[in-house]
């Protein structure tokens, strides 16, 4: 941890920061070394947004951002960082913002990247903890392997749906004894396809707001020292019962990373271990403005909307409706005679789908909208709903 | 009987059942007789050799299987196993 010991603090400083110094078991030096943290929160979204607004608010003197994403109105049920104004606004930027509205007296540094082999190492190296709210295996990976090659605490939370899941990885602790990480939990990822992302799948607004908060909780108390550090437990919350549950996890002597024989010495091509690449056989693609061609043209064609019941009802192009579960057992409405144009929201499930036809049952005449119904909506049909 | 408690991404193929009693001795036989009762579940927990994926963590009581007896882990009337994939999300 960066050293903490010749911190000050202003008079409006330590009014701020009255409620923390008064807690007995916290006091100005815990205060002090949350001052003279580097703290950096990769992804500013559903997790990112509670993380950096309570590690900001507690003063954590320097946060770091990474995101590259651009903040979008579907963003708002849970990335309580924004607001109406900042649609459209590099999510750094508009988290800047309003960190910098919350806490003036601390310092933001911004990344406005995505977070690679290539620059992990060299971001990190200059933080004290790493707070990891990103949205996909391969950049959890990531995070976790830079975080134990550079000998940095990982404070890990992840959400789906209506569960979410905390950790704190790879801290060594005051007798010095490293605690397990992501890869002693979990070697190695889900293939891709059969865990659905949040885009897909959902997640309820306030769950990253839980999630986070106690994910803000660990990286305080890492920070601190105060208490006992989620370390070598694995705490899971299932918002439906209402039921947590804490597991005990251990380090593991075959983790490729700091098991006995190490295997993994310098950050991999995380796409490839994830088995992104692997499954990526091309597929035809047509853009929203090639489609909206033929449709003016009249060509013949047919055109499938593969998503759920529920996401047709709010906006369709209309397409026939065929979701991607039930894509192989109706096959047969698939035309083979004619071009087929398949959609889904962004392009991730009907490309399933047409990998499963063209694998199954041989269709050669399947072509994936690029960019799906937000793409078109973007390109060609604007006055449509958006979700 | 055993108490299992499938995570929310699976309770689609229990028919949303959050809590289901398996009468077995060990992991292996609950593991079995869960997707005997519910085949969609078997590709989402075993592999194509029949072991449990490596993205899936089995829990008994608070314990992980790979530091008990794997498999083969003993389970009693009223032990609590928790099945608990790997999930990702945090941006989106």
């Amino acid at each position: 941890m960066s050293t903490h010991t010749n911190i000050t603090f202003s008079k409006e400083e330590l009014a701020r920061y009255n409620r923390h110094i008064i807690i007995p078991e916290f006091g100005l030096e815990a205060q002090q070394k949350l001052k003279a943290a580097k703290v950096l929160v990769v992804g500013s979204g559903g997790l990112g947004s509670p993380v950096l607004l309570y590690l900001a608010a507690a003063g954590v003197g320097t946060i770091g951002i990474v995101d590259f994403d651009v903040v979008d109105d579907s963003n708002l049920q849970r990335q309580v960082l924004f607001g109406v104004e900042s649609i459209g606004k590099h999510k750094v930027d508009a988290a800047k913002a309003r960190l910098e509205a919350l806490n003036p007296h601390i310092n933001i540094i911004l990344y406005n990247t995505q977070l690679t082999s290539q620059n992990a190492l060299d971001i990190i190296k200059d933080y004290d903890v790493v707070a990891d709210g990103t949205d996909n295996f391969p950049t959890r990976y990531l995070v976790n392997d830079a975080a134990v090659l550079l000998g940095k605490p990982n404070v890990y939370a992840s959400i789906f749906q209506f569960e979410g899941q905390v950790s704190v990885f790879n801290y060594r602790n005051k007798e010095g004894v490293l605690g397990p990480n992501y890869r002693d939990l979990y070697p190695t990822p889900p293939p891709p396809g059969l865990v659905p992302s949040c885009a897909e799948g959902g997640v309820l607004g306030v769950l990253p707001g839980i999630i986070g908060s106690l994910q803000a909780l660990e990286v305080i108390k890492v920070v601190t020292g105060v208490g006992e550090p989620l370390v070598g437990r694995f705490y899971i919350f299932d918002a439906l019962n209402f039921e947590s549950r804490t597991f005990n996890i251990s380090r593991r002597d075959d983790n490729p990373l700091n098991g006995k024989n190490p295997t993994i010495t310098a950050l991999i091509d995380y796409e490839q271990f994830c088995g992104v690449k692997a499954v990526e056989k091309p597929i035809k693609e047509i853009t929203a403005k090639e489609l909206y061609d033929w449709q003016v043209k009249g060509e013949t064609f047919q055109l499938i909307d593969v998503r759920e019941p529920h996401e047709y009802d709010i906006v369709n192009i209309g397409a026939e409706l065929i979701p991607l579960a039930t894509v192989a057992t109706n096959a047969d409405k698939f035309s083979r005679d004619t071009k087929v144009v398949v959609h889904c929201k962004m392009g991730g499930r009907s490309a399933k789908a047409i990998r499963e036809l063209e694998e199954k049952f041989g269709f050669t005449n399947l072509y994936n909208l690029k960019g799906g119904i937000l793409g078109y909506i973007d390109e060609v049909q604007p006055e449509l709903t958006k979700y | 009987m055993a108490t299992v408690i499938i995570p929310t991404p699976l309770r689609k193929f229990t028919n949303n059942t959050a809590r289901l009693n398996i009468q077995a001795d060990t992991i292996e036989k609950t593991v079995s007789e869960l997707t005997f009762n519910f085949p969609e579940l078997k590709k989402h927990l075993l592999d194509e050799k029949g072991q449990i994926r490596s993205f899936v963590n089995i829990f008994v009581g608070n314990d992980d299987i790979r530091n008990l007896q794997q498999e083969k882990t003993e389970v009693k009337a009223d032990t609590v196993i928790s099945i608990v994939p790997a999930i990702a999300g945090g941006v989106q």
